[in-house]
């Protein structure tokens, strides 16, 4: 079978000749017109004046459109809530797209686009976590916090030996996608327009265009082959270049195209939410959770975006693995003035998880323990153990004491942190820490409806066949993954199946490739249409060759038909001349889940994904320098589709986890501009950041959850492996007699402070 | 405008530029090999990473007209002369060296780079050498593993 198997990406091929397109790669046709943004210098205030005269003077130019020239919505948002693509009022943060350059180059149109003479009138700008907690705007729940509660918290607080309060903030992170945002319209007859987007989401980038164009969604095709990464960035940031080609396209008739340059990608377009938590734990004298208030300031920017869900799903990872008997969660979703945070791999769920992790550390600084008992003693119990989550949902698939198990045998923990601890001693400047987390993950869109995928697969008469399926392909090898279930049903090898680029006008009515569940919801959409097709064949040679249907089998490349083999291709071409269709669709939603979110209960998750990390660092307790030595990793994807691609994703998910939590900071000046808006100054793990020993091992088991060939996800857990990072450091820290409770991400300036603090010399 | 020509994988190219004009937009656009990317625009990430005269050189940090008279490469020009992957492209392939592939043409050039000058490097000089490529998606473990195949240095088969 092709499923099970390390089958190469499907593009490698392509990558490492340079041969596969990206938008900003395809040929375009004669004429192709390119656009920039001119975009906000002020966080928030109202536009007084705006004299586009002079980029529409500059060399190049072709026209200037602002909001007036949207015949449709002005809107850009994926949420209900509107965020207009371009203001002549309010803006509302600094780099906020305010019109649009079109012209005959790239540089014409950002050297054009510089040149406008806008003044505003200045209002408040709430530009940091602290000015928007003392003045409120929140998002969601009619302007109220959100509150999700399981069991009696006060009562419980009141039974604790201890209570343990605590507040820490956590950054936000640039997705850094290396294909910055990209599109390309090109007009066809009459109202039609063909989009070619580097997006999670072609559907919204359907929707979006036809309401901003006023246009039936019918008339307008979203094209994404792939794109040069994503990691949610691409869920909804994409719509803003989108819109502005197909606007662009229908005032000057002539294809147009749009790539952020790095700069102003980075500026423009939402990261993940900066978060600050709170909390109150009262626990046992063995480190077990009684009761725990938990509270989530969530730093949402300026407009509604994903941030809704986003911070539903940090409520939802507060428990990580486990169990809290009796527990309050709130989550205040607060409007700044700078952009809107959005999806980012995770989505808010290595949110919720560092906050939960924070207490276990916290509770073991209290009571003097190792981190690990701490955490083992709250484990939610084996298997089906009858515990629930704060949101009521039992857990029954729990195999986090297996995987911590194998992976203190296999890192050999215990004996390593004893050698640490006695290194330490003798080392005065150098401190080593180590530590070891755990991952639990809900698989499935909170928001319901989301779960569910279409495919498209035909079977030409020689016998090849080409697939296509709702999914979007961002390097994540979701391509590869599902053309293995195409092959692995007709038995054939997998080059026999031909990927083809995502297509509005070939499955509709996709849902983003999101929430790790790329391969679940469009593997399984596939597996339905091949079936469809082979139950055909099946019927048709049983019937031809007058044998049972269980004697025809696809296997090896040959079709089985009562002991005699037959070349596939000969079966599809004898089905074809009997009229059998060879082509069919198909679909899948995913069973078993309901939410109320209102009420914060029910069964958002179809199942839950396991991992855990142990990680060892090196700590410079003169300059807070330091290196991740080694890490190692058991994760668990089921039985997987492919074992390399999973292992790819759990490498690339914890060192950008590891850069997220320790090098990745963003600053903002106090303008509202960002100042960390490129490489040089956004530190982003580079090959030497990578562990020195790296230890990375699936767990050996399969899903008990009925998922394709009973694999799991993996696209967005192993980010949060890498907590595993913070808690060595936090080790580290308290070796050097420091103050581990520090806030994130863990720069070495935050680190050195901790260090200080603890000998009474912090700032 | 300023006339440039120089040898492109090892075929005569030339064309009008602009003094401004980077090597990276003439390759681009006006010799659409597209397989050199532009990632950062700053010659932070290395996804533009192409050989002039036998060096390694970002190529959005380069104007056109600097490469005038040059021998330039690109990754259109690292398979053997019967099409078939160069060393250095199949074991980035073998090993699942990428995943989004945008980085990856500026990683195999600067790991051809510094497979010429240095043909066994350790894993700490390969980790060095690819300072100035940026991958988001792999976490370097297979580009490195793939560096230390073509180097003849890895005797693990692929796909493990």
């Amino acid at each position: 079978m092709s499923v099970h198997q390390s089958n190469k990406h499907d593009s490698a091929p392509l990558h490492v000749t340079g041969q596969a397109h990206y938008v900003d790669d395809i040929p375009t046709p004669e004429g192709t017109l390119h656009l920039a943004f001119g975009t906000s210098t002020c966080p928030h205030g109202h536009i007084t004046q705006m004299d586009l005269d002079p980029v529409r003077a500059a060399p190049g130019v072709v026209a200037v459109l602002t909001d007036r020239d949207i015949p449709g919505r002005n809107d850009v948002s994926p949420s209900p809530t509107p965020e207009p693509l371009l203001t002549s009022d309010l803006v509302e943060y600094h780099g906020q797209p305010i019109f649009i350059v079109v012209a005959t180059s790239h540089l014409a149109a950002r050297r054009a686009a510089r040149a406008a003479r806008i003044e505003y009138a200045p209002l408040p700008a709430i530009l940091s976590l602290d000015d928007a907690i003392a003045n409120p705007t929140r998002f969601d729940a009619g302007g109220k916090e959100r509150v999700y509660t399981k069991g009696k918290p006060e009562i419980a607080f009141d039974k604790a030996r201890h209570v343990i309060k605590g507040s820490f903030d956590l950054g936000g992170q640039e997705h850094f996608y290396l294909e910055g945002q990209a599109a390309l319209c090109i007009p066809g007859e009459g109202a039609e327009v063909t989009i070619l987007s580097s997006t999670q989401h072609p559907t919204e980038i359907q929707h979006k265009v036809a309401e901003a164009l006023d246009i039936p969604f019918h008339a307008v095709t979203t094209i994404t082959r792939r794109m040069g990464g994503g990691f949610g960035g691409k869920e909804s940031q994409g719509n803003h270049l989108a819109i502005a080609c197909a606007l662009a396209s229908r005032v000057t008739g002539q294809a147009c195209k749009m790539r952020y340059d790095r700069d102003d990608d980075m500026a423009i377009t939402g990261k993940r939410h900066p978060f600050r938590l709170q909390y109150k734990a009262g626990f046992d004298e063995d480190g077990r959770l009684l009761a725990l208030d938990m509270t989530h300031y969530v730093d949402c920017g300026w407009s509604q975006d994903l941030s809704l869900p986003v911070a539903d799903r940090a409520m939802l990872h507060t428990d990580n693995a486990y169990h809290l008997s009796d527990v309050r969660i709130t989550s205040h979703r607060l409007k700044t003035n700078t952009c809107s945070h959005t999806a980012f791999r995770g989505f808010g769920g290595p949110q919720g998880m560092v906050g939960i992790e924070r207490v276990m550390e916290h509770i073991a600084q209290t009571l003097g323990r190792d981190p690990l008992e701490i955490r083992q003693v709250n484990y939610y119990k084996p298997g089906a153990g009858g515990q629930t989550t704060p949101y009521h949902q039992p857990v029954t698939d729990n195999i986090i004491h297996e995987i911590t198990e194998a992976l203190l045998a296999s890192s050999d923990y215990a004996a390593r942190r004893a050698e640490i601890e006695a290194w330490n001693r003798t080392s005065p400047v150098i401190k080593r820490g180590i530590g070891l987390t755990p991952v639990k993950f809900g698989i499935s869109f909170t928001l319901t409806h989301l779960n569910q995928a279409g495919a498209l697969v035909h079977i030409y008469t020689d016998g090849s066949i080409r697939l296509n399926h709702g999914g979007t392909e961002m390097g994540q090898g979701l391509f590869t993954k599902v053309a293995a279930v195409a092959a692995s049903v007709f038995g054939q090898p997998i080059d026999a199946v031909r990927i083809t680029a995502t297509d509005t006008a070939k499955v509709p009515n996709t849902s983003a490739t999101a929430a790790s569940s790329g391969s679940d919801l469009n593997g399984m959409a596939t597996y339905n249409a091949c079936m469809t097709i082979r139950d055909r064949l099946v019927h048709f040679a049983s019937d031809f060759f007058v044998c049972d249907p269980k004697e025809v089998v696809f296997r090896d490349g040959i079709v089985d038909i009562a002991g005699a083999e037959f070349p596939f291709a000969d079966l599809v071409k004898e089905a074809y001349m009997a009229r059998i269709s060879l082509s069919a669709t198909g679909f899948y939603a995913t069973p078993e889940i309901a939410w109320n979110r209102d009420a914060g209960r029910g069964t958002p998750f179809y199942y839950f994904a396991y991992g855990a990390a142990v990680s060892e660092v090196a700590l410079d307790t003169l300059t807070g320098e330091n290196r991740i030595l080694r890490a190692d990793i058991l994760h668990d994807v089921g039985n997987s589709l492919n074992p390399a691609i999973d292992i790819g994703q759990i490498e690339g998910g914890y060192v950008q986890g590891a850069g997220w939590l320790t090098t990745e900071e963003l600053v903002w000046h106090p303008s509202g501009a960002l100042w960390t808006h490129a490489p040089s100054t956004y530190k982003i793990p580079a090959c030497s950041d990578r562990p020195k020993v790296f230890n990375v091992d699936l767990f050996d088991g399969e899903n008990p959850a009925q998922t394709v060939y009973r694999s799991k996800a993996v696209g967005e857990p192993p980010l949060m492996l890498p907590i595993s990072v913070v808690s060595a450091l936090q080790h580290a820290v308290a070796q050097a007699g420091g103050d581990p409770l520090f806030d994130l991400p863990a720069t070495p300036e935050r680190l050195l402070n901790a260090v200080e603090r603890g000998h009474g010399r912090g700032w | 405008m300023t006339s440039i020509s120089m040898t492109v994988n090892g075929k005569p190219a030339s064309g009008e530029v602009e003094g401004r004009t980077l090597l990276v937009q003439f390759l681009r656009e006006d010799l659409r090999l597209t397989g050199t990317h532009v990632g950062c625009d700053t010659s932070q990430c290395g996804a533009c990473v192409v050989h002039v005269n036998g060096e390694a050189v970002k190529a959005c940090t380069m104007f056109a007209a600097d490469a005038d008279g040059a021998d330039v490469r690109t990754i259109e020009g690292m398979a053997n002369a019967d099409g078939s992957l160069g060393t250095i492209q199949q074991a980035f392939q073998d090993h699942h060296g990428l995943q989004c592939g945008f980085c990856t043409p500026g990683m195999v050039m600067s790991a051809a780079a510094l497979l010429k000058d240095n043909p066994k490097p350790t894993e700490a000089e390969i980790r060095e050498y690819l300072e100035g490529n940026i991958c988001r998606c792999t976490g370097y473990h297979n580009i490195i593993k793939a560096i230390q195949a073509a180097s003849g240095q890895l005797t693990a088969v692929a796909a493990e």
